[in-house]
């Protein structure tokens, strides 16, 4: 995974509503492999609706223009409603789970790089420790970066879930994509 | 009312208006063709499922009704993607309905089980597995009303053998459709259509670019008064073949790699194209770079999508191509009373074209009356022996396009051909399914050697129905535009492209379909052939026209080139590059 995830630009955000349906991510991913687009990150989960689930999924624009993605995506029967995120002017989070190698000597150096970044230690062996973190895209692509140094045994993300900033201006700033 | 699942399946399609399906039964759709017996539905049993799909295209060209196909699970199921793909590609309106092995049993690679829902997702407009039988109703209702509104396609119900067997409760037909994600635009923007307006009465050199969605939408009449008022010439693109009359002295007939020099150039030098349900395929618009440079677009069509994915619209409306040009009609004539300006000298230069350039071919002189057959002359004899409103349906290569060059379609729905895709084997299926759906009108088939040997067992199917067809096999012994690329772009090294003239004999395995058959060698016994075929009406008839190998599709632009490049013919010395 890139040290750039989220900073460069070709990255868009999308919020897809789709009917909480047998089949509905595959006919996404099928979509997305079809006509040649390329999903970078996909998290998806049902809502506050039973009938709907979200679908966060950041697409690479430079596969396609974000416009022909949005319009093929909207022509699935069961996508409901797209949002496009500008990602400032909008709220991401991103979880990670992550197993970096702290022998004794080094452990430590760890835990208090994982403190300043807010993170948490969820399990302890001899020779690594496995840390929780939660938070801005960005802040997960730093902290791995400096676990690099230590060694990084094992790596999940979730990718990044999204919602628009609760500013005065919100309502002009997200752009309805449909 | 307790019904099965698959009572519930036949009473569905009743209520949805079918009158006739295709298909072929097999292990588990077998509880549906049970209530098929005592249902008013006619059913058109097939040879190969792959002939299904195809007949429900050609009834659903021919009709504007969607075309329905039953089949059962697996090999079936497979059959039936070729013609779904197709329909998807042609935005043909669609349902195919599926067996599937018992719910019980999928995903345990069951004896005739595959993922048909998986398999036809990317080639279906929709597609669902019924798990409940109770959902049925609904799910049938949803799938009709998919297939045939907005952008038209195939939509496939995949239907467990255990739900056509549960029982289950029928209350009431569902009285409305609730697909959230599904609502169609039709009604175009107006202050898009006032801008539309705007240009057309500034353009000094328009051109109007017509495509499947004028028939798909039945807007031919609206865009006749859009073309008669503006005195905008229009070119019909393959899948719009009839959508304008060619008769017409503003139609320019087919553009493309194949289209007439006219209706190339006139787009490539227009100021601005009125795309109206026209997509910008690559085998219209050539290199895309070098397509129609100085024109501003307009561009009408229902799916969102078609706008800007090839060439950036100046004004896209998304709107029924039907209600966006009565709409654009009404704005043309209040701009200042519907005045244009002066475009004589357009005009003039393109019938300096069409008098330059006309198609041509070396037409037989009486004295060459055992000569070579050309299958333009062939296809020029059939045009003038057949009725105006006789439907032509094709296959796919040379004899596809010389059909499209050389027939004179002045009705729509007059022209049958998989345009898209490109489905070689296409053309016999498709004359049957558009025989059963218009059995008043005449249907021939024009077809290739190489087309014909993929589907002709389809002629069983409409000898046993009593289906009389019409085929003219063009036979030239070879898959004819495949030789054409060969000889043009491979240095004439023919690799796998030679079929023979008789083997196998088209006229005794016509026969042993069930049909007329006839063979024609020379130009001076095509007439008395076709009159004799079209005197047959109570089963089908093939002639076999044995035609000259060497002939080659032109006008042409060679793939990848601009629409400036176009050739013309085949002769070094009339050759046009510009």
């Amino acid at each position: 995974m890139s040290a750039l995830v989220g900073s460069a630009n070709r990255h868009h955000t999308l919020v897809v509503l789709v009917e909480n349906k047998a089949g509905v991510l595959a006919r996404v991913a099928g979509l997305f492999a079809r006509r040649g687009f390329n999903i970078y990150s996909l998290a998806v989960a049902p809502t506050d609706d039973e009938r709907f689930s979200r679908l966060t999924v950041v697409v690479d624009v430079e596969s396609a223009p974000l416009e022909q993605i949005t319009k093929q995506l909207f022509k699935l029967i069961n996508v409901v409603k797209i949002t496009e995120l500008d990602q400032a002017e909008s709220v991401e989070r991103e979880l990670m789970l992550m197993t970096v190698r702290a022998d004794a000597g080094r452990r430590s150096e760890v835990i208090e790089l994982v403190n300043v970044f807010g993170g948490k230690i969820v399990d302890v062996g001899h020779e690594a420790l496995t840390i929780t973190l939660a938070g801005k895209p960005r802040n997960l692509d730093d902290f791995e970066e400096l676990m690099r140094a230590f060694g990084i045994v094992e790596l999940q993300r979730t990718g990044r879930v999204a919602l628009p900033q609760l500013d005065r201006r919100a309502p002009a700033q997200i752009r309805k994509v449909s | 009312m307790r019904l099965t699942g698959a009572q519930a399946l036949i009473k569905s399609l009743e209520m949805e208006g079918v009158e006739v399906m295709f298909g072929l039964p097999g292990g588990a759709i077998l509880p549906a063709y049970d209530p098929i017996i005592d249902s008013p539905i006619r059913h058109i049993l097939v040879r190969h499922e792959q002939g299904a799909g195809h007949m429900a295209e050609g009834y659903a060209h021919a009709t504007g009704r969607p075309g329905v196909a039953l089949v059962t699970s697996g090999p079936a199921a497979t059959n039936i993607v070729t013609p779904l793909c197709d329909a998807y590609m042609d935005s043909v309106p669609m349902v195919a309905i599926t067996g599937q092995v018992p719910s019980t049993a999928i995903g345990t690679d069951a004896f005739q089980e595959c993922d048909t829902v998986g398999i036809t997702r990317s080639v279906t407009k929709h597609n669902e597995l019924v798990m409940d039988a109770q959902d049925i109703p609904r799910i049938i209702r949803e799938a009709f009303h998919i297939a045939t509104t907005g952008r038209p396609g195939p939509v496939l119900v995949d239907l467990p053998k255990d739900v056509l067997q549960a029982t289950m409760e029928w209350h009431e037909w569902p009285p409305a459709i609730d697909l959230p994600g599904y609502k169609p635009n039709t009604k175009g923007h107006p202050r898009m259509i006032k801008e539309a307006a705007k240009l057309i009465a500034e353009s000094r050199r328009p051109v109007i670019y017509a495509g499947g969605g004028i028939l798909k939408a039945r807007a031919a009449e609206a865009l006749r008064q859009l073309a008669e008022m503006t005195g905008i010439p229009v070119v019909t693109t393959l899948m719009a073949r009839g959508a304008f009359p060619d008769r017409h002295e503003l139609c320019l007939g087919m553009p493309g790699m194949h289209g007439n020099y006219t209706a190339v150039t006139s787009m490539q030098k227009a100021d601005l194209l009125i795309a109206l349900g026209s997509r910008f395929d690559d085998r219209v618009t050539g290199k895309v770079g070098g397509f129609a440079p100085e024109a501003k677009i307009i561009h009408v069509d229902i799916d969102p999508a078609e706008l800007g994915k090839v060439r950036r619209p100046d004004v896209p409306i998304v709107g029924d191509c039907r209600q966006v040009i009565e709409e654009l009609v009404k704005a043309v004539a209040a701009l200042d009373e519907g005045a244009q300006p002066d475009r004589s000298a357009w005009m003039a230069q393109i019938r300096q074209w069409q008098k330059d350039f006309p198609l041509q071919y070396d037409r037989p002189s009486p004295d060459q009356a055992d000569g070579p057959l050309k299958p333009q002359y062939v296809l020029e004899c059939l045009r003038d022996s057949t009725p105006d409103d006789c439907i032509l349906a094709s296959g796919v290569g040379q004899h596809q396009m010389w059909a499209s060059q050389y027939w004179q379609f002045d009705h729509p729905y007059t022209w049958i051909n998989s345009g898209g895709l490109g489905t070689m084997g296409f053309s016999v299926p498709a004359a049957i399914g558009a025989k059963v759906g218009r059995p008043d009108r005449m249907v021939w088939a024009v077809d290739g050697d190489g087309c014909f040997q993929m589907t002709a067992q389809e002629l069983v199917t409409a000898s046993a129905e009593r289906i009389p067809i019409k085929v003219a096999i063009l036979n030239n012994a070879y898959l004819g535009m495949v030789r054409q690329w060969q000889e043009m772009f491979y240095d004439e090294r023919y690799s796998e492209v030679y079929l023979s003239p008789d083997l196998p004999d088209y006229v005794k395995w016509s026969e042993a379909m069930g049909c007329v058959a006839f063979r024609v060698e020379h130009p001076d016994e095509v007439q008395a052939t076709i009159d004799k075929a079209n005197e047959v009406d109570d089963r089908p008839v093939v002639i076999e026209f044995r035609t000259d190998s060497s002939e080659k599709v032109f006008p042409m632009v060679p793939a990848g080139l601009s629409n400036d490049d176009i050739v013309v013919g085949p002769t070094p010395g009339r050759e046009v590059r510009q």
